[in-house]
């Protein structure tokens, strides 16, 4: 008996295991994803009440949206989402470069930290409604610059285009920000300190330190975030959707992609929904992919293929 | 001397930025804390720095409100987010537990297939995840909000690092030899062994999930099953010109201060934890 115990095959176990998690995924994102791919190829949609389709038409949800205001809203994500992500990442990589510089001598470090990160864990959506009271053309922040005296009459602040696109820009940096800068500052820390003393030795100053040092050394995250705040773009849905009301005011100059999506599954037009996804889902993979990359290789980044090339090419350069 | 004066001057830049940011970010709550504290006339009348005394009024405006039930939808966001969490973690950890332990034939694959979908927005199937829980008859329910979370991937990867750094495969050995069942083992030696990841996620399943607006949107209808960010853009919805503004700062007060108060309470905490498995380095 004991014999036979001890060549127990535990390998069913680990599909024991793992099998909630892939029954879950298989039920609510697989067959979902599969749902969503076929009726991509038909017309369904209702208009009123009478439900139209589903007729099989083909590629024409795809080249109908190509047609449609697709391209304009997805220029209109990229705006607001470089808006946002330029300021956010310069200003993390400054802060995170500060927190670890032990020279400056930062007081309240942890404050600081506390504070900048607290942003990302406010409802989206309520930050949105804050804004939209706070800057509406009664609202208190017009209040204080008339009070103050540098305007005369009230800004409307979402009734213009640069307005509006500079809130939501505004909104994304205020939540992201923080997030950015503590996981750059993880990153500056994984760097040998060795490197920096003998920077030091060297008589660099802060900005050579910052960009012959610090930046080379933290590129695969750097990647890693650029990527994950690409996606987390992509995605971006609540604050301007609250902020505008679904409509993405004014003429449509804030609505996204995750907007239209909303509005087509809202108005149960399932064929263009599914089309819209599928467009979606092409763009994402190829990101997931990137991201896939780097969390399983150890060439990340691809900086050391590219070290490869460059010594081969140094040789070829040296007998030539 | 001479190379002591710019690091001193950087030093006062410093911290001038990071005094101006910190004032960025807590400007809005301060100003959203005295509003609530305010009521309508005052609020018509302009901005006041002073906190007023209206708070409590606001409150049981808030309260007793029958157009938007904010107790309920507070109520029923901490059934969704408790649950989400807690089935989200205990799941996660089982996975990343039977693919650390266990040597089995398609183990690489459900792996790679797992890092495959780590960053996949959920969004790209919400059509095809509407029709289903319609067919399903889950519509208008909470519960598609919470069973789907047993597959989180990037939760999944989190527990991962956490046993490859934390967890002796001895132990399990060990555990075995006493005649300690699989399933038990999991329960009983591996989950307190991994309770500090398990907090860490939790922490950050449960604020996604209160946070969470895309999906409740799409998958809620009746009133008394909304949740909190539904309730908020429903507020945006409605013709706010003729609304008490003392009452819309309070149910925006109410729908973030719950956050607010554990991350200010676990926050050490919580920023160690954002980037802990975030990346391989």
């Amino acid at each position: 008996m004991k014999q036979k115990n001890k060549k127990i095959d535990y390998s069913k176990w680990g599909y024991y295991f793992i099998l909630p998690f892939f029954i879950s995924f298989f039920i609510f994102s697989f067959i979902p994803l599969v749902d969503t791919i076929r009726y991509s190829f038909f017309e369904y949609y209702r208009s009123g009440i009478k439900e139209v389709g589903p007729n099989f038409v083909g590629m024409a949800n795809y080249v109908s949206l190509l047609g449609s205001d697709m391209l304009k809203y997805a220029a209109n994500t990229m705006i607001l989402w470089i808006i946002g992500f330029i300021p956010q990442i310069v200003i993390a990589l400054v802060l995170a470069e500060w927190f670890v510089d032990a020279r400056l001598k930062i007081h309240g470090t942890q404050f600081f930290k506390v504070v900048i990160y607290l942003p990302n864990l406010i409802m989206a959506s309520a930050f949105a409604m804050l804004f939209f009271t706070m800057f509406s053309t009664n609202g208190p922040v017009n209040g204080i610059l008339m009070s103050i005296g540098l305007i005369s009459k009230p800004i409307d602040f979402l009734g213009s285009v640069i307005g509006t696109r500079s809130l939501v820009g505004f909104m994304n940096f205020l939540m992201w920000f923080g997030n950015s800068t503590i996981m750059l500052m993880a990153a500056i820390m994984g760097i040998s300190p060795d490197i920096f003393e003998a920077s030091d030795l060297d008589g660099c100053n802060s900005f050579q330190r910052f960009f012959y040092i610090t930046l080379p050394q933290i590129r695969p995250i750097l990647a890693y975030t650029l990527i994950t705040a690409i996606i987390g773009g992509l995605q971006m849905f609540d604050v301007p959707q609250i902020l505008t009301n679904g409509q993405g005011s004014p003429d449509r100059t804030s609505m996204t992609l995750i907007m239209f999506l909303n509005s087509h599954l809202k108005s149960k037009n399932y064929g263009m929904a599914g089309a819209l996804s599928v467009y979606l889902f092409i763009v994402s993979g190829i990101l997931c992919f990137f991201v896939y990359r780097m969390t399983n290789n150890d060439d990340p980044d691809g900086s050391k293929a590219a070290a490869k090339k460059a010594k081969k090419l140094a040789k070829k350069q040296g007998r030539g | 001397m001479k190379s002591k004066q710019p690091s001193h001057l950087r030093s006062i830049v410093a911290h001038v930025v990071l005094i101006i940011l910190s004032f960025m970010c807590l400007f809005f709550f301060y100003i959203l804390i005295v509003n609530a504290t305010r009521s309508h006339a005052d609020l018509q009348k302009g901005f006041s720095a002073l906190p007023g005394s209206y708070l409590f009024k606001n409150l049981s405006n808030v309260a007793n409100d029958g157009t938007f039930p904010m107790i309920r939808g507070i109520l029923n966001s901490l059934i969704v987010s408790g649950c989400s969490a807690a089935i989200c973690t205990y799941f996660s950890a089982l996975t990343a537990y039977g693919l650390y332990a266990y040597d089995f034939k398609l183990k690489k694959v459900a792996f790679t297939f797992i890092m495959a979908i780590l960053v996949m927005p959920t969004q790209v199937t919400a059509m095809g995840f509407l029709r289903l829980i319609t067919n399903m008859g889950m519509y208008d329910s909470l519960l598609p909000l919470i069973i789907p979370s047993i597959a989180s991937p990037s939760v999944f990867y989190f527990m991962y690092s956490y046993l490859q750094s934390s967890l002796p495969l001895s132990l399990v050995e060990a555990s075995r030899i006493d005649g300690c069942g699989e399933f038990r083992t999991f329960n009983r030696i591996v989950l307190p062994i991994m309770k500090p990841a398990i907090a860490v996620q939790a922490i950050f399943s449960f604020v996604g999930s209160w946070n969470n607006y895309f999906v409740p949107a799409l998958v809620i209808q009746s009133k008394d099953k909304m949740t909190v960010p539904i309730l908020i853009a429903t507020l945006r919805g409605a013709d706010y010109m003729n609304f008490d503004m003392g009452k819309i700062y309070t149910m925006i007060l109410v729908a973030i201060v719950p956050i607010i108060i554990v991350y200010l309470c676990l926050s050490k905490f919580i920023i160690a934890g954002v980037t802990l498995g975030g990346v391989k380095e």
